[in-house]
């Protein structure tokens, strides 16, 4: 070694000897790469991330800053116009929100079980439809292109139009799903309504399923890419069958991405507005009263804004901590499936 | 695997982040314009669709421009998104410089402070306040203020009818009681064919209707000092009236439960219903392809056949008003442009074209205005209406109440029996849901 590369060694190698002041990891390999080397590399994804990051903030953090101190205020028709003179309330829009007994707390509470019984059932049916057609579709065909595409069009269709168009075919009259159920295949026995009243509750879970479900597709899709064809061979060689291979190699290979599936699905659904406003309109039936239109009902309809922000904060922390718990539980488990 | 994480993290911050945010939403309103040369202005949708909207206003933007020099950039607000659009703009204090409002919501946007108090220095420059017809103007904000707009178009209910299925039916007048209503009706509901058309999921239409019942009982939704009270008898028996025209009577078809873009027109233009209790509804008519002489109209029926007032009343006064945003940046021009709209002039042209009454009197006096249900909605207008109760809370309850009787109507559209009961739980359930 040259002096200048053994002086240059040395500076590398002393924050790498700082380094070793922290508890060993037990699994000491011969010859870590060094600090500011691995600080680079570390650090690089960071670095790439930064803008979006900043952006995010700019974009996301003001607003919710504010929203979290609007849940604090007494903020109505009255002060709207100059929410400085808002009268600061201290938690009492808390209190009125989670009080189960009085309307307030009651009409959150229901509209909360709604929420969680449509997501547990949407996400369930995106991932289940979602999977098995990408599985489906894992074997070369012809028309397979034309297909993952056919797919993909709800994903791809504006949120708004595709609603709307849900609505006309859910109308009682004129509509074509009463026409397909009732007059074709005499489903059902009457004319039944689907956007007032309690089916309003399947018309709901359709469209958000038939708007769910190809992305669940996208995703597993591009997850089954990564499995080597050879475990497949292999596991075929051994007289693994089709069902077998499913459970053995293919659904424990997506895991990693199952886990970001199933969460980024459930946080969608759960705060979906688009699709029950564009449905219901203002006032959604009472089976189909989801937390994201009932907030919005309890803010602008009422021009209550604090009761308003004061359960979106609520509406926040109980997502953090669900999120929290779920990639608590299942990283758990997948680090020593990993290992 | 550290990629995946990093994507997950983002996608979770980014959706977490639309729950916190979700609430705060709604549209921003457009920048209003510091050049005293422009104006923006929001009109309600009076006529067919918004296109026709357009289509009528347009030359007279483009005269006011002649005239001074102004330009008015013009954008028809749907009446579903209005009431939220004008709450962002007052939030913000981004919003157009001038704008129509629903007159029964005056009261309500009038506490926000958001709109320019009309007084006496301010009417004094579009004409003065006596120029307008004090019905009208009463309908402009809460008693005892300065209004808070000036009105624009008014108009009020009245009862149309198909004369050919009136015809077909052997029917020979329009009913003029509740009782001839439901009797009449039986008579037209038949074949596919039904009676009477509503917009079951259209809050306000509901208010309107439940509204002039209420009266007509006897009742009032907020009591003399302002404070609610839905659930008293005469509340719950108009309520109850009106679903059960639908659940009991079975003179409205169950379909319209679900109604709330107009469907029951379109319905009374193709001939599948007889009769509509609505607001101007000649040019909507006419839109739809019906011919002048294919309908009647008649005032819409009072309990005991001849409309006046207390018991009698048989329709809100219904209204467009004009109001200037208070964070306008051209004052001037903006006082300008509701003096050109509320000329004599104007009013001719702009309540001719929508079928609705001019709120200034000489207009109304012009004989453009004698048509048969022109003439039908000014003597109710004059006659047996009364404004909906001017108090701050009247807009969120028109929600409450509006949304109970969509509520109510889904159950007499599903079967299920309306009584009083019902009707009384469910107004007590949206008289709790109002501010303390």
């Amino acid at each position: 070694m040259t002096p200048a590369a053994t002086a240059a060694h040395r500076q590398a190698q002393a924050p790498a000897g700082r380094s070793t002041e922290r508890p060993a990891t037990g699994k000491d390999r011969p010859r870590r790469p060094r600090l500011p080397g691995r600080l680079r590399r570390a650090g690089l994804p960071y670095l790439l991330l930064l803008p979006a990051v900043l952006v995010e903030l700019l974009v996301h953090l003001v607003p919710m800053v504010m929203g979290i101190m609007m849940s604090f205020k007494e903020l109505t028709q009255f002060t709207i116009r100059d929410w400085s003179v808002a009268p600061w309330n201290g938690l009492a829009n808390f209190s009125a929100t989670v009080d189960f007994d009085a309307p307030v707390g009651e009409a959150l509470l229901d509209s909360f079980l709604v929420t969680c019984a449509f997501t547990v059932l949407s996400v369930g049916l995106c991932w289940l439809i979602g999977t098995a057609a990408a599985i489906f579709l894992q074997d070369t065909f012809r028309g397979r292109g034309l297909l993952r595409t056919l797919f993909l069009v709800p994903y791809a269709l504006p949120a708004y139009a595709a609603v709307i168009t849900w609505a006309f075919m859910f109308q009682r009259d004129n509509g074509l799903v009463n026409h397909v159920l009732h007059d074709q295949l005499g489903i059902t026995d009457g004319s039944s309504f689907w956007l007032i009243g309690d089916n309003s509750f399947i018309a709901l879970l359709v469209v958000s399923v038939w708007k769910g479900w190809p992305f669940a597709f996208l995703i597993i899709m591009a997850g089954l890419q990564n499995i080597p064809r050879e475990l497949y061979e292999a596991a075929a060689l051994d007289g693994a069958g089709v069902w077998q291979q499913i459970r053995k190699i293919t659904l424990p290979s997506l895991r990693p991405v199952n886990q970001v599936l199933v969460l980024v699905l459930f946080l969608w659904t759960f705060n979906d507005f688009n699709t029950p406003f564009v449905l219901f309109g203002k006032s959604a039936p009472e089976a189909a009263n989801l937390i994201s239109i009932h907030i919005y009902q309890s803010s602008f309809v009422t021009w209550n804004f604090g009761t308003g922000s004061a359960m979106s904060a609520l509406l926040l922390l109980f997502l953090l901590a669900v999120t929290g718990a779920y990639l608590l539980v299942t990283s758990r488990g997948r680090k020593q499936a990993d290992v | 695997m550290r990629r995946i994480r990093a994507a997950a993290a983002i996608a979770i911050v980014t959706s977490l982040a639309t729950a916190a945010t979700g609430c705060g939403g709604g549209e921003g309103g457009t920048g209003s314009d510091a050049s005293p040369k422009t104006l923006t202005y929001w009109a309600t949708n009076q006529g067919a669709n918004i296109e026709a909207d357009k289509k009528i206003l347009t030359p007279e933007l483009k005269k006011f421009e002649k005239e001074t020099g102004i330009k008015v950039k013009l954008e028809v607000v749907p009446w579903a998104n209005l009431l939220d659009r004008i709450l962002a703009a007052t939030t913000s204090g981004q919003g157009p410089d001038v704008l129509n409002i629903g007159n029964t919501w005056s009261a309500s946007l009038q506490a926000t402070g958001a709109l320019m108090p009309w007084d006496e220095a301010a009417f004094e420059k579009i004409g003065g306040r006596d120029r307008f017809a004090e019905a009208a103007v009463a309908s402009a904000g809460a008693e005892g203020q300065d209004p808070a707009a000036v009105p624009l178009y008014s108009m009020s209910y009245a009862l149309y009818y198909n004369k050919k299925m009136f015809e077909e039916a052997g029917v020979e007048k329009p009913p003029a009681t509740w009782d001839e209503m439901v009797e009449t009706g039986k008579k037209l509901s038949k074949d596919g064919k039904w009676a009477l058309g509503a917009e079951g999921s259209n809050l306000s239409s509901n208010i309107h209707q439940v509204f002039a019942l209420s009266q007509q009982h006897g009742g009032n939704f907020f009591d003399a000092s302002g404070k609610p009270d839905f659930t008293s008898d005469a509340n719950v028996a108009a309520v109850k009236q009106y679903v059960d025209l639908m659940g009991k009577n079975k003179i409205i078809a169950p379909g319209n439960a679900e109604y709330a873009q107009n469907q029951s027109l379109q319905d009374f233009a193709r001939g599948k219903t007889a009769m509509v209790l609505w607001q101007s509804a000649a040019s909507t008519f006419k839109a739809h392809g019906m011919k002048d002489e294919d309908w009647g109209v008649a005032p819409a029926p009072v309990q005991s056949g001849t409309p006046g007032q207390g018991r009698q009343v048989n329709s809100m006064v219904s209204g467009i008003n004009i109001a200037v945003f208070k964070n306008t940046k051209n004052l001037d021009g903006a006082t300008e442009f509701v003096k050109f709209m509320t000329s004599h002039e104007e009013q001719k042209i702009l309540n001719g074209t929508y079928g609705s009454i001019p709120s200034v009197k000489s207009a109304q006096q012009d004989g453009a205005f004698d048509t048969p249900d022109g003439t039908v909605l000014r003597e109710t207008l004059t006659k047996s209406a009364a404004p909906l109760p001017q108090v701050a809370n009247e807009s969120q309850f028109e929600t409450a109440v509006g949304t109970a009787v969509k509520g109510l109507f889904a159950d007499a559209a599903n079967g299920r029996p309306v009584t009083t009961e019902s009707v009384k739980a469910a107004l007590s359930k949206a008289q709790q849901q109002m501010p303390k």
